[in-house]
Parts: C-alpha cells; sequence; structure tokens
C-alpha cells in the first residue's frame, strides 16, 4: 500500500503539488491585479467625465476595489422562491470558474528558468477559444434560473451576440495561426520576433509583430473582444436603461460579485490574448540595451495594461449599440471581412514564398 | 496509474451524465447534465492524446451546438404528460434497437474477450515527432481531401437550404437603412421653420378614407 502511494507520488503526486502551488500563486497575483485594474477602469471613466472617481477608501482610492469585496461578501445573499435553486447558484460560479481556467495557458514570460506558463499544451489556443464560449452558459444559466423576464431577456441576447462575435474571433485567430504555424500559445508570441521589421532592418522590433501585418485583423479582434465580454458598447445584455441589469436584476451578494469577478477576469484574458496575438507578448519593443534589459513579464504586462487602458476609453467614450445594429456588424461586416483576410493571409503565405 | 484513475473519473462521470440526460425531469437540467457528458468525452479525448479532437469537442458542441439546444428548450413549454404518452407508445421500437445494440456489444465481447482492457494505453495514432493537430491535418488534407470536401459542401447545401426554407420576404414591413441612417446628418436631418404667431406648421390631420365613409 505505502509503496503503491510512492509510486503515485513520484509519478504524478509530486507534479500535483507543484501545479497546485503554480495556480495558486497565478491566481492570487491575479486577482490582487485586477482588483487594482477595476480601480483603473472607474478612474479613467471618471476622469474622461472630468469626475474624481472613487477617492475616499485609502490614499487615492487604492483600497475601493477591497471594500468593495468586503462590502459584498458580508451582505445577505438573496434567493428569488421563484428560481431553479441549483442552477441560479451554479451560474456565477461556471462563470468565474471558466474565466479564471483560461488563464491556465496563457504564458507570461519565457526566460532561462522556461515558460512562464501552468499548462504548455500543445492546442493553447484552440483552448483559449473553447473557454472563452464557455462563458455564455454562466449568463444563459443565470437569466434562466432567475425565472424573471428581465434576466430572460439579456440571457437571450448575451447567447445570441457571443455565438456571433465568437466566429470572428475564431477567423481572426486562423489568420494569426497561419501567420504562426503552431498552436502553442508561446509559439505565437515566439514566431513575432521575426517579420516585416525585421525584412525592413529594425530586427525584433514592434513592427516585427502581427499587428502590423494583420492590423485589420487586430482592429476587428479587439472590436469582438469588447463584444466577447460584454464591455461596453456592447453590453447589452445589462443595458440598464432597457434591461435594469439584464441577467444580473436577481443576484446580490457573493452570486453578484462572482459574476462581476468572473467578468473582469475574462477581460484581463481577453487583453492577454490581444498581447499575445498581435502585440508581440513579453518581446521588447525594440532590440536595444535598456529595453531588452527589462524582464518579459514587465512588459508583458505594461502591454496588457495598455489593452485594457483602450477598453476602458472605449467604454467612457462610446455609446451603447442598437440591437439590430450589433448583429449586422457581426454578420455582415466582421464575418466576411475576416473570412476574405484568411484567403488572402493564406494566398499570401502560400505564393508569397513565405512558406518553406 | 494516474490515467486509470483519470479514465474512470471521467468514464463514470460521462454514463452518470448520460443517465441523467434520460432520467431527470426537466427538460433544461437534461441539456446542462448533456453538457458534463460532453466534458467528460473530452476528458477521454485527452487521455488518449487525441487533444485536438478534444477542444473541437469542446468548441463546436458546448459552445455552439449545446447553446442553441438550451436556447430551444428554454423557450419551449413542454408538456410532460405528453411526452410520456409518447414514451409508452414507442418503447417497444426503443427496446428492440437497444436490444439488437445490446447484442452487438456482447458479440464483440465474446469474440475479443475482454483482454483489450480500457485503461490500457492505445496504440498512439500520432507519429512520434509531430504534434496530434499536424498529424491530423497531414492526413485530412492529402489522403481524404475529396472527402473532407464532399462534407462541406454537403453543409453548405444543408445550411442554404434551412435559409430558403425559413427565407420569407415580406411585404409592408419598415425596414432600417443602415447607410441612410449614418448619412444623415444636420443637413438633411434637421428643418427650420418659421412659426406664425399664434399660428401652427403642423398640417391638420387628413382624413382617413374610412372615417368619411
Amino acid at each position: 500500500m505505502l509503496d503503491t502511494l510512492q509510486t503515485f507520488m513520484n509519478d504524478y503526486g509530486w507534479n500535483l503539488l507543484v501545479l497546485i502551488g503554480f495556480s495558486l500563486l497565478l491566481l492570487v497575483v491575479l486577482l490582487v491585479i485586477i482588483a487594482f485594474l477595476l480601480l483603473m477602469d472607474r478612474k479613467v471613466w471618471a476622469a474622461v467625465q472630468m469626475r474624481r472617481g472613487p477617492n475616499v477608501v485609502g490614499p487615492f482610492g487604492l483600497l475601493q476595489s477591497f471594500a468593495d469585496l468586503l462590502k459584498f461578501v458580508l451582505k445577505e445573499p438573496i434567493i428569488p422562491s421563484g428560481s431553479d435553486k441549483v442552477v441560479f447558484l451554479l451560474a456565477p460560479l461556471a462563470t468565474a470558474t471558466c474565466a479564471l481556467a483560461s488563464w491556465a495557458v496563457i504564458p507570461v514570460n519565457e526566460n532561462s528558468w522556461g515558460r512562464w506558463v501552468i499548462s504548455d499544451m500543445n492546442v493553447g489556443i484552440l483552448y483559449l477559444l473553447a473557454i472563452s464560449s464557455l462563458g455564455v452558459y454562466g449568463i444563459i444559466m443565470g437569466g434562466w434560473a432567475s425565472n424573471s423576464k428581465y434576466p430572460f431577456m439579456g440571457a437571450l441576447r448575451s447567447a445570441a451576440q457571443m455565438v456571433s462575435y465568437e466566429v470572428s474571433i475564431g477567423f481572426v485567430i486562423i489568420c494569426v495561426l497561419l501567420c504562426v504555424g503552431s498552436l502553442n500559445v508561446t509559439d505565437v508570441v515566439n514566431s513575432q520576433k521575426t517579420g516585416i521589421g525585421t525584412h525592413i532592418g529594425l530586427t525584433n522590433s514592434l513592427l516585427d509583430w502581427n499587428w502590423f501585418a494583420l492590423f485589420p485583423m487586430f482592429v476587428v479582434f479587439f472590436i469582438s473582444a469588447l463584444a466577447e465580454t460584454n464591455r461596453p458598447p456592447f453590453d447589452l445584455v445589462e443595458a440598464e436603461s432597457e434591461l435594469v441589469a439584464g441577467f444580473m436584476v436577481e443576484y446580490s451578494s457573493t452570486p453578484y460579485l462572482l459574476y462581476m469577478l468572473g467578468e473582469y477576469v475574462s477581460i484581463t484574458a481577453m487583453c492577454a490574448m490581444t498581447t499575445i496575438l498581435f502585440l508581440g507578448g513579453w518581446l521588447p519593443p525594440l532590440d536595444i540595451w535598456p529595453l531588452n534589459a527589462v524582464p518579459g513579464i514587465f512588459w508583458f504586462l505594461i502591454k496588457v495594461v495598455f489593452v485594457f487602458f483602450m477598453f476602458a476609453m472605449v467604454k467612457a467614450m462610446v455609446p451603447r449599440y442598437r440591437y439590430d445594429q450589433l448583429m449586422r456588424l457581426g454578420w455582415k461586416v466582421f464575418l466576411p471581412l475576416s473570412l476574405v483576410m484568411v484567403v488572402i493571409t493564406a494566398a499570401v503565405l502560400q505564393f508569397g514564398g513565405f512558406l518553406s | 496509474m494516474a490515467s486509470a484513475l483519470f479514465f474512470y473519473l471521467f468514464s463514470v462521470l460521462a454514463v452518470a451524465a448520460g443517465a441523467s440526460v434520460i432520467l431527470t425531469r426537466n427538460p433544461v437540467h437534461a441539456v446542462l447534465f448533456l453538457i458534463l457528458a460532453f466534458f467528460n468525452a473530452a476528458g477521454l479525448f485527452v487521455l488518449l492524446n487525441a487533444e485536438f479532437l478534444a477542444m473541437l469537442l469542446v468548441i463546436v458542441y458546448v459552445g455552439a451546438v449545446a447553446v442553441l439546444f438550451l436556447f430551444v428548450v428554454m423557450m419551449l413549454d413542454v408538456d410532460f404528460a405528453e411526452l410520456k404518452a409518447g414514451f409508452i407508445k414507442n418503447a417497444k421500437i426503443g427496446a428492440l434497437i437497444g436490444g439488437l445494440v445490446l447484442l452487438e456489444l456482447l458479440a464483440l465481447v465474446g469474440y475479443k474477450g475482454l483482454a483489450v482492457s480500457p485503461v490500457m494505453s492505445p496504440t498512439s495514432p500520432v507519429p512520434a515527432g509531430i504534434t496530434n493537430t499536424r498529424a491530423l491535418g497531414e492526413i485530412l488534407y492529402t489522403k481524404y481531401v475529396y472527402y473532407f470536401e464532399g462534407a462541406g459542401l454537403i453543409l453548405l447545401v444543408a445550411m442554404i437550404g434551412a435559409i430558403v426554407l425559413t427565407l420569407k420576404h415580406r411585404q409592408n414591413v419598415k425596414r432600417q437603412s443602415i447607410s441612410a441612417q449614418v448619412a444623415r446628418g444636420p443637413a438633411t436631418g434637421l428643418e427650420v421653420v418659421k412659426v406664425p404667431s399664434g399660428g401652427s406648421v403642423i398640417p391638420p390631420p387628413a382624413k382617413h378614407p374610412e372615417a368619411a365613409e
């Protein structure tokens, strides 16, 4: 018995413990970063509207997110009597779990220690696509289980919206993968060390990254990422002027907190995906001394925060889309555009002599 | 050892979820159990080193097909009494088909025996040195390219057929022209009128032809 246990631990158990340790480290760092990103979101929004934003809790309001966390956790959760209780409580859990799970394959750096990622799997990009398509379940389940009109309408809207924009995200990812030739997320970043910039003499620079070569796809991906994460101007799921708070009407306290957490985690995951697919991940913008001495993790963080800043600016500046305009943009503009770009990218790679 | 543990975990959960799909009374719960079964099947694919198929299963079935199932089931008002009557009516045919499949399985086990343990590592279909995805792509786009394109064509025809069946060009429906809405500026959208004092620029309501009769 003890012998079996020992072989089990040697084959599998120690790896599992190391994996759990790394996952916990990632989760803690990620959640602390998200607490401050949430504050940044509100501050940017306030600055655009010439307000101060949260500035009471802690210096410059730095502890506001933690105060909100305590408030939500200590409140009484109210579960509507007409609801399907199991599904009602399962829905926010599903949202938060799916959002956090996507961080398992996102690499944040690569150096002499190895690749800084929980799971360096061969099909990482497909995993990210699969997990981001699961986010819709938390919303549909919550909307249905609330047994109320507004949540149900919000859930139906969101299901249609997220399924529509996944199509264009899929085609954009195919474009990038055609240039990369691998489904491994770390390979996607490493392939961006050479590209257009290297051809014109700027070796390993920001012109090598995919955003330059695939600029239309970068724009399509950014807008689709906004729609996929239900951010303004595509937040029709919780459009307060039409649906009160959409699928979250009946939620309070910790379940509501889990929804908010899941939303922000998936937003940061989308920012990280944009960084990895188009902005060169942890690669420095220029391969010269002070820049390439900075550890890659800082470049990665700076790029993620920059993309998040763009998300916040869009939220502050762009009015909400009407529902038929949203569907028209997804199916009649982005789908044909990304489909044509897949054909163009494949043709250029095939006939331009880029495939060795 | 570990893979055996996961094999039994995934297969027991898959079978239990599959049974729950037909045993549970609430159709929405049934779809949720179906999703659980899909997930466990994806886990089994991962154990077989077929991670590409596992991810496709999650993307296609869980991410798209099951969402539509859930969509339809949520909006339907299912009458359980009627469903049960149908169940008893069709039970004989169902039992016949189920019995046939069971007989086939038993015959297979009788012929092959139980020597092929489910836990035993299968002969890896992937050649060494290349990834699962590449191996699939290399065989799908070379040896089976005509079958692949044939399947794509059939799906395209099915899609066009579904659109033809449901598309109705209704007359007398006000539609929005997005380009006209976007092109509308102050010059075309705004009209400055001189209102005579005590008067009105609103034309008097036209008499309805039916009201005049």
